[in-house]
């Protein structure tokens, strides 16, 4: 496992609490999950995805990712509709391994209430989280 | 005694090591409120030579064959198992390992369940089976809660031919759910009568079994199309599948599901149990499976190898999110099953299943010939429902005086069937064992 | 000492069984053909399955080949933890091998399978007897099916009296298969905390406790290997707020003779026929797990049960509360078998078997405690649990030690369980290992943490002995091929 320093946390990027990372082009939020959720669940084996055009409430549970000894669940960091999910995910579920805030994104989401936003941590303050964790 | 190998000597220093005084010490923990009053009032210890004597008293006592010449099946069989396969199943590598959770020291058992997987896999028709479950009657209560699973629906639909304890097992595994049960009547020929099953509204699955408890085979292909065209899955149940070494499997005729007992092929019948619980199913639903799953993979330097998979579905990390709560299942039997099948070899199984079909179809027509009805004319394979005179009860009991044991009586499972009774012929009858049971019954 | 049982020998590769074999070998002789062929409906009639046909010695072969890449007991020493891997007696697989038993249909008249109904009677008031309970029912086929009787009997028990409960309390050291089997019976499990101690507190188990919860699953002792000591208090407020108790035996060899469930206010506990009481594991089944309850819970107890009535004994299903059946017949009768003759040689010395396994748990505990993290250093039942923490800065994980130990010729302990403690090593030496060959396995830890610091290398590279290296477990599971 990185040691906590080694973690990778882009500065552009905003986090919850439940290691999901969001990213906004536009109207689109894309969601992942951050380097250390990838790190610490191993290699992912298997993304379990939501239906597009499902809506979810911030917080609710949209999906999961498998690794070979765990199971861990995906909390929507931000309210809004399911637009896309990452269909390359299905073949090469490792790519949340290896480029977890690149091709390892998981799915894009309409936010609808657009101020969810400034609800979640920035890179410093969610690696502050991190620490407590073990 | 033999099993625990500690000295005198030897405890005295571990004590010393754990720094005690003696072995209640050990038990400081244990609040006083919480033990026992009084010592455990069991037996005094056996010999091994007593233990042998006790246990083959006990056992002289219960008819079976040679000795008795057994006409009974009802899911559970009599076949000749082969000396190789119990020896091999003997082997202390198989029976005193653990379920296979590190690869590198189970590849034995981890290559013979893959084996296994792909062997019912062929045998069913189907594309792919879990490593096990306990038997044949679990294992359609788990098909049952599967079809639940993937659909959401709320009604499971089940037909009366499928052998009674089944229909007891899934109704209890279901009896805490708010799932509905429906049971589907028998027709006049032995088969299930689907008519109920048009237009039904919201059913999760509908289960058969084939051949069924009378022995009848039924028809799958159509039932599993009016099941799909309900929305429904369609799970097809046996207690026999020597069958389909001559009849049609399951998954050629549209099961979604095929599950049930493999007690027949190589197990004994030990008053029941263990018996195996077969459960096979199609790739697309992998991810429903209940049970654990072997699969191929390779080691860091290339080598073949095997594993246990897709255990993110399973009541050791997915907990009360699983798709099953089974844990240890039936490997060993599995195994034994395996055995057999590699045993019998495409060949002997059609050769075998052949024998079983031609035999029962000589005692039917024996049966015929002396005057009695076969119940149901539907084709059968290894049973079927013979309707003797009102009192043949107190025959029945005459014969077994004579170390004839002519069959079950139906009636406590379908009081209907007055005087009907289920007998069963396999390989191991002989002609000569059915004419007798003929002469004797006609007496 | 430092010999230690690993070593390196010939293996023979052997193909998968399709791969072998021509067409119209046979490896089972069938019996002459005293009938004529009879014609079956052709619409009916299928193709065969594609299976090989092999001779038998090529089956003989394969299999005798495949058994020498596995690990079991009677190898070494297998201290799987919470899975009690003692020494299978091999008279007990001759016993349930005799004709009268292994031949014995399901549905012989009771008046000709008196021996094997004595049997089932007769190891249900040992059990009764083991545990201080009233009624046993030995119809579960394993640990899991055992928990599923439990929750359907708490279940039916609660309906009896109009009251509907959703919920079970869990404790965070429960087997995964605690929550499942009550998620399975429709039950919402309420996950609780261990306390400081690695054992449950009242006050935890008070704050969760109401008129909504059926019930509590508690392992005693439980997985850390502790001793739950607050198990009556625990009772008296479950109870108190009509809530019933239920124990997962798992850990039953640690009290045999010692602890009385009934006193603790458990009202239903499950037992493993395959750890505590002998019977092999089989590389994952078949088990046995039988269910005993208190005399309030008797009524609703799986059918058919055995009647001892005027000398004979007899099956009956005439109980109407029951919660019906999870079996076929009555279980794993062939297991029973081997149950019951292992109880037959062991006697009142049952006692005995659960004071050295407990001696040979904190034996270990004291020898690795410096070596190796103990989270919780208080004496233990028949298992205790380490971790990795001491290995860290060296990046060497519970894994890399549990793959090492192959090497050695010793079978992992568990792994990673349990879920409370992170990085646990959970070992169950049981009572069937001698001074010896604990002091041989304490050795080969004590080595493979000094490799961790001088070699690191070899742990990451273990087993380097086996069959075949470590294995892409992850290839497995993203691209599943199950069948061949």
């Amino acid at each position: 496992m990185k040691a906590l320093e080694e973690v990778n946390l882009p500065d552009n990027l905003r986090y919850a609490e439940t290691h999901e990372w969001v990213r906004l082009e536009g109207d689109i939020a894309f969601v992942g999950v951050s380097d250390y959720a990838q790190d610490s669940m191993g290699d992912i084996t298997f993304v379990e995805f939501p239906q597009v055009g499902d809506t979810f409430q911030k917080g609710e549970q949209f999906g999961s990712l498998e690794s070979t000894k765990a199971v861990s669940e995906l909390f929507m960091p931000v309210s809004g509709e399911i637009l896309a999910i990452n269909e390359s995910l299905a073949e090469s579920p490792g790519l949340v391994n290896s480029d977890p805030y690149g091709e390892g994104w998981i799915v894009q989401v309409k936010p609808s209430h657009i101020e969810d936003m400034e609800s979640l941590a920035g890179p410093d303050a969610y690696r502050e989280t991190l620490g407590g964790e073990e | 005694m033999r099993y625990l190998p500690h000295t005198e000597e030897d405890i005295a220093s571990m004590l010393e090591t754990v720094g005690i005084e003696s072995l209640e010490d050990l038990y400081s923990t244990v609040p006083a409120a919480c033990r026992r009053s009084t010592p455990l009032n069991l037996p005094e210890p056996l010999s091994e030579w007593e233990l042998d004597n006790r246990m083959s008293a006990l056992a002289a006592t219960i008819a079976a064959s040679p000795e008795y010449t057994v006409f009974l099946g009802a899911g559970n069989y009599e076949h000749f198992i082969p000396e190789s396969v119990r020896y091999l199943l003997s082997r202390s590598e198989f029976v005193t390992a653990y379920t296979p959770y590190q690869p590198e020291l189970s590849q034995g058992t981890l290559q013979a369940i893959y084996e296994y997987q792909t062997l019912v896999s062929r045998l069913l028709g189907m594309e792919i089976a879990n490593a096990s479950l306990y038997d044949g009657a679990s294992a359609l209560a788990e098909a049952l809660l599967m079809t639940a699973r993937i659909t959401h629906k709320e009604k499971i639909v089940i037909s009366g031919a499928v052998h009674p304890a089944y229909r007891q097992v899934v109704r209890t595994y279901f009896s805490s759910t708010g799932y509905e049960i429906v049971e589907l009547p028998y027709l006049e020929d032995g088969r299930t009568d689907l008519s109920a099953l048009h237009g039904m509204q919201d059913v999760a699955g509908v289960a058969l079994q084939s051949p069924n408890f009378f022995g009848c085979i039924e028809g799958v292909s159509q039932a599993a199309e009016i099941s799909h065209s309900v929305g429904a899955l369609f799970v097809t149940a046996f207690s026999e599948p020597l069958a389909y070494g001559l009849y049609k499997n399951p998954g050629i005729q549209g099961a979604d599901i095929a599950c049930g007992e493999g007690q027949s092929m190589g197990i004994p019948q030990s008053f029941g149990g263990p018996g195996l619980g077969m459960f096979a199913t199609f790739m697309k639903h992998v991810r429903s499976i209940p049970g654990r799953l072997v699969g191929l993979s390779r080691d860091v330097t290339g080598k073949r190898g095997f594993v246990l998979t897709l255990a993110t579905r399973e009541q050791h990390i997915r907990r009360e999110k699983a798709t099953s709560n089974i844990c240890t299942n039936g490997s060993l039997c599995a195994l034994a099953t395996a055995m057999y099948m590699a045993s019998l070899g495409r060949t002997g199984l059609g050769e075998l299943a052949r024998l079983n079909f031609d035999k029962t179809e000589y005692l039917k027509a024996a049966f015929r010939s002396a005057g009695f009805r076969i119940r149901f004319s539907s084709p059968t394979f290894n049973e079927f429902v013979v309707e003797f005179p009102p009192g043949f009860d107190t025959l029945h009991e005459h014969l077994l005086e004579k170390k004839i044991i002519a069959g079950t009586r139906l009636a406590r499972y379908y009081p209907e069937l007055e005087n009907c009774w289920l007998l069963c012929v396999t390989e191991t009858r002989t002609r000569e064992q059915m004419d007798r049971l003929v002469r004797e019954v006609q007496s | 000492m430092n010999q230690f049982p690993g070593a390196s020998g010939l293996i023979f590769d052997e193909p998968l069984l399709w791969e072998k074999g021509a067409n119209g070998r046979r490896g089972m002789s069938l019996p002459p053909r005293d009938v004529d062929f009879a014609l079956p409906d052709e619409a009916l009639v299928g193709e065969l399955p594609d299976l090989p046909d092999l001779s038998e010695m090529d089956v003989v072969r394969h299999y005798t080949r495949l058994s020498q890449w596995n690990f079991g007991v009677d190898q070494g020493m297998y201290p799987l933890g919470s899975c009690t891997m003692k020494y299978n007696p091999k008279t007990n697989e001759k016993q349930a091998g005799l004709q009268g038993f292994a031949a014995a249909h399901p549905l012989l008249p009771d008046s000709l399978s008196q021996g094997a109904l004595k049997l089932i009677h007769d190891l249900e008031r040992f059990l009764a007897e083991i545990t201080c309970m009233d009624a046993v029912s030995l119809q579960p086929a394993a640990g899991a099916q055992g928990e599923l009787t439990g929750m359907l009997i708490i279940y039916a028990y609660h309906k009896s009296r109009n009251s509907k409960r959703t919920k079970i309390i869990v404790p965070d050291t429960a087997h995964g298969t605690n929550p499942a089997s009550a998620a399975l019976c429709g039950f919402q499990p309420v996950n609780v905390k261990s306390g400081e101690k690695g054992i449950l507190t009242p006050e935890v188990i008070a704050r969760v406790m109401d008129e909504s919860v059926a019930g509590i699953m508690v392992t005693n002792p439980n997985t850390l290997g502790l001793f739950e000591e607050h198990i009556i208090e625990i009772s008296e407020i479950v109870h108190e707020k009509g809530g019933l108790v239920y124990c997962d035996g798992a850990n039953m060899n640690a009290i045999m003779g010692i602890a009385d469930s009934a006193k603790m206010g458990i009202d239903i506990q499950h037992l493993n026929l395959h750890k505590t009481f002998s019977t092999p594991h089989g590389s994952g089944g078949p088990g046995s797990g039988p269910v005993c309850v208190g005399k309030h819970l008797e009524p609703f107890l799986p059918v058919p049960r055995i009647l001892f009535e005027e000398g004979l004994y007899r099956l009956s299903e005439e109980f109407p509360q029951s919660i019906g059946k999870l079996h076929a017949f009555y279980g794993n009768f062939g297991v029973l078998v081997k149950a019951y003759s292992y109880i037959l040689s062991m006697g009142p010395l049952l006692q005995r078997a659960s004071q050295l396994a407990v001696l040979n748990a904190n034996y270990i505990k004291e020898l690795l405690k410096d070596v190796f993290h103990l989270p919780y250093d208080r004496p233990c039942m028949h298992e205790c649990v380490f971790t990795d923490k001491e290995q860290h800065e060296q990046k060497i994980s519970t894994l890399e030690i549990a793959k090492r130990l192959m090497d050695y010729g010793f079978h992992p302990p568990t792994i990673y369980f349990p879920l409370v403690v992170s990085g646990a090593i959970m070992i169950e030496p049981t009572e069937s290992e001698s001074k010896e060959t604990l002091d041989s396995f304490v050795q080969a830890m004590k080595t493979i943490a000094q490799e961790a610091k001088d070699h690191p290398e070899l742990l990451r590279e273990a087993p380097t002995k086996t069959k075949v290296k470590r294995m892409d477990e992850t290839a497995a599971a993203r691209h599943p091929c199950l069948t061949g």
